[in-house]
């Protein structure tokens, strides 16, 4: 698998990034609990938020693959920040980009991808996730030339920074002919009367990225604000959550990744009866293991991209790559931390930052077990 | 303003380096190649000269073929195009040889103001950006912290132990700058895939009028006679206050002739 010059280049330049600008400053941002603006901005300088999207909105003309390589490459060093760029490109900009018109691309997309604004997309809702239409509360009516939006969504990433503009907010806007819940996407400027963010969340990892539930008590916006097709809603992010998992999936092999760094770099140094701890097979077979599932899930995420990049149906090898990947990052950290003792466990580690960070990759962006299911179901095991 | 920056392809040092036994030059394949750190602040300053008063950046580099590599990097910030001097007979080329090379190019290509880092972290002489200058005929403003140019007149900050003095000269001119200068940007993926269309030429010695017996191992005035792996450090010396902590510390300063 040997990459084209250009995306080596692109990924060399953010390892380069990462370990230089990221590294040494993080944890200090993840300790607080503290957004990182400054590193935002830099990535916004070298066009990270408009890898995917074209030259003539303010992108860097590239495609979904060079995303995913820049995002494994920064989650090598911290999730937090991949997350950030993993948000505000899949789930904010590229909506507006694919779905919006040309009115919405205009005037959202050039601050969006330049990173002088973030975007967020606000799907999940207290009371379900994967679960649409049926855990979906969340109702949006036409009154007078202006959607009436009210519900709650929760675990919003980047929907609460100084810096987040807009937030696409999928709703329920009436019933279908068939007789089911119409589901579209509406687009809300951060400050919009009636929509309110919350405080942070405190999560379990990371914690140096902007995560809020939201709630909207009768917020008005245009009737222009809808974002494409009413009753568009489902299709649009059904694309947009197949896409993004691969985008995950590249952001755990990150993560499995820097355990791997981490632990050959530490294997070397700490010593134990007389050798360093590599010595010892305990420890080699450990390692071996680690490089293997890290390797395996990126071999499966860039199938996956190539997949959609040739235009080839995707949502199984999307599904896979996630699927794996998520277990990849889980199992490598668990390994990472053991090999590190009790270092492991302090969070001034990079890798008891990986193990907190792990858990959330066979959770968000569809649980493994919703992975499963649309394996299970692409195999034609859904309709026995 | 016709700006030429001279960029180094180094090892990596973040990797093991290595000379090579039959002829004891660098081994280049012993390690990855970068870009020279020093040097990319002098792509940086050049980029931004250009900016605040337009003209051209040209890129120059005299290596191996791999050096390419280099050159793309330096494209991808933003350089406009790129010389790429290149021919066996340059291989062990000491700096005074180097010098003479590139000045022979350079005045083949023509320039109002060459940038360069103000030492390589492989070899680290430090002297090209003077060696340079007294071939071309310009003046040297080196160790600059602080570039300023106005029509043909350039001031720079030159970093000393006390401070700095401020050199002034007029165009055309040889700069070589430091770290503290400014922030190198990083290419964006824009810039990346631009950089693959930018214009690179490669000249051999005879298209820059280099003799090449004044090149080369050869035509090398200093040459490595032997060479060792560092010493590992040896362990430091640890001074116990017990209350003379002050005196003890002086005492050895003063032993190794510091104070």
């Amino acid at each position: 698998m040997k990459l084209t010059d250009e995306y080596e280049a692109l990924r060399k330049t953010v390892q380069g990034f990462a370990r230089d600008v990221v590294a040494p400053v993080i944890g200090d941002y993840y300790e607080r609990e503290e957004f990182p603006y400054e590193i935002v901005r830099q990535m916004g300088a070298m066009g990270l938020f408009g890898l995917p999207i074209p030259e003539e909105y303010g992108g860097m003309g590239g495609d979904y693959f060079a995303l995913c390589l820049v995002l494994e490459e920064l989650a090598r060093v911290d999730s937090s920040v991949s997350i950030t760029v993993e948000a505000a490109v899949s789930l904010g900009a590229m909506p507006i980009y694919r779905f919006g018109t040309a009115e919405q691309r205009a005037t959202w997309l050039p601050r969006l991808t330049s990173g002088e604004m973030l975007g967020a997309f606000g799907l999940t809702e207290p009371g379900g996730g994967t679960d649409v239409p049926g855990g979906m509360r969340t109702t949006a009516t036409l009154d007078g030339g202006e959607w009436v939006i009210n519900g709650t969504k929760a675990f919003i990433t980047n929907s609460g920074t100084d810096i987040t503009g807009v937030v696409g907010v999928a709703a329920i806007t009436g019933t279908t002919a068939a007789g089911k819940p119409e589901i579209s996407t509406i687009l809300v400027p951060s400050g919009t009367p009636g929509f309110t963010v919350s405080k942070k969340y405190s999560k379990v990892g990371w914690s140096a990225s902007d995560t809020r539930e939201l709630s909207f008590a009768d917020c008005r916006v245009p009737a222009a604000n809808l974002l494409g097709e009413r009753g568009r809603g489902y299709a649009q992010f059904l694309q947009t959550l197949d896409e993004g998992r691969i985008a995950i999936a590249a952001l755990a092999v990150g993560l499995a990744q820097g355990c791997v760094d981490e632990s050959l770099r530490y294997v070397r140094e700490r010593r134990a009866f007389g050798h360093p701890i590599g010595h010892y097979q305990a420890i080699q077979f450990k390692i071996a293991d680690m490089e293997v599932r890290t390797h395996t899930a990126r071999l499966a995420y860039h199938h996956a991209a190539e997949r959609m990049l040739s235009g080839l149906p995707f949502k199984k090898e999307a599904a896979i790559a996630k699927l794996v990947a998520g277990d990849a990052a889980m199992d490598n950290a668990r390994a990472a931390t053991q090999i590190f003792g009790g270092y492991g466990f302090m969070n001034e580690f990079p890798v008891g930052r990986f193990y907190r960070d792990a858990k959330i990759l066979e959770i968000g962006e569809g649980t493994s077990e919703v992975q499963r299911l649309l394996i299970a179901r692409e195999l034609g095991l859904a309709d026995l | 303003m016709n700006i030429v920056v001279c960029v180094k392809q180094v090892p990596d040092t973040a990797t093991e380096r290595k000379l090579r036994s039959d002829d004891k030059t660098l081994d280049r394949d012993a390690a990855d190649g970068v870009v020279n750190e020093l040097d990319e602040y002098a792509v940086e300053e050049a980029l931004r000269l250009k900016e605040a008063h337009g003209g051209e950046v040209t890129v120059l580099t005299m290596g191996p073929g791999r050096a390419t590599e280099t050159i793309r990097k330096a494209l991808a910030m933003g350089a406009d195009k790129a010389v790429h001097l290149s021919d066996d007979a340059l291989h062990g080329s000491d700096a005074l040889a180097t010098s003479y090379a590139m000045a022979q190019t350079l005045k083949k290509i023509g320039f109002d103001l060459v940038i360069l880092g103000s030492e390589s972290t492989d070899a680290r002489t430090g002297v090209l950006a003077a060696m340079l200058a007294e071939r071309l005929g310009t003046p040297q403003l080196t160790l600059a912290n602080k570039v300023d140019v106005d029509g043909t007149a350039i001031a720079i900050q030159r970093v000393t132990d006390y401070g700095f003095d401020k050199v002034e000269a007029t165009l055309p001119a040889v700069v070589s700058v430091v770290e503290k200068i400014n922030d190198p940007r990083y290419p964006s993926f824009k810039g990346i895939m631009a950089a693959k269309k930018k214009k690179v030429e490669t000249l051999g010695i005879a298209d820059a009028e280099i003799a090449a017996e004044l090149v080369g191992l050869a035509g090398a005035w200093s040459e490595v006679a032997e060479f060792a792996a560092a010493p590992p450090r040896a362990a430091g010396t640890i001074v116990k206050d017990e209350g003379d902590g002050g005196t003890k510390t002086a005492d050895f300063l003063a032993s190794k002739k510091f104070i």
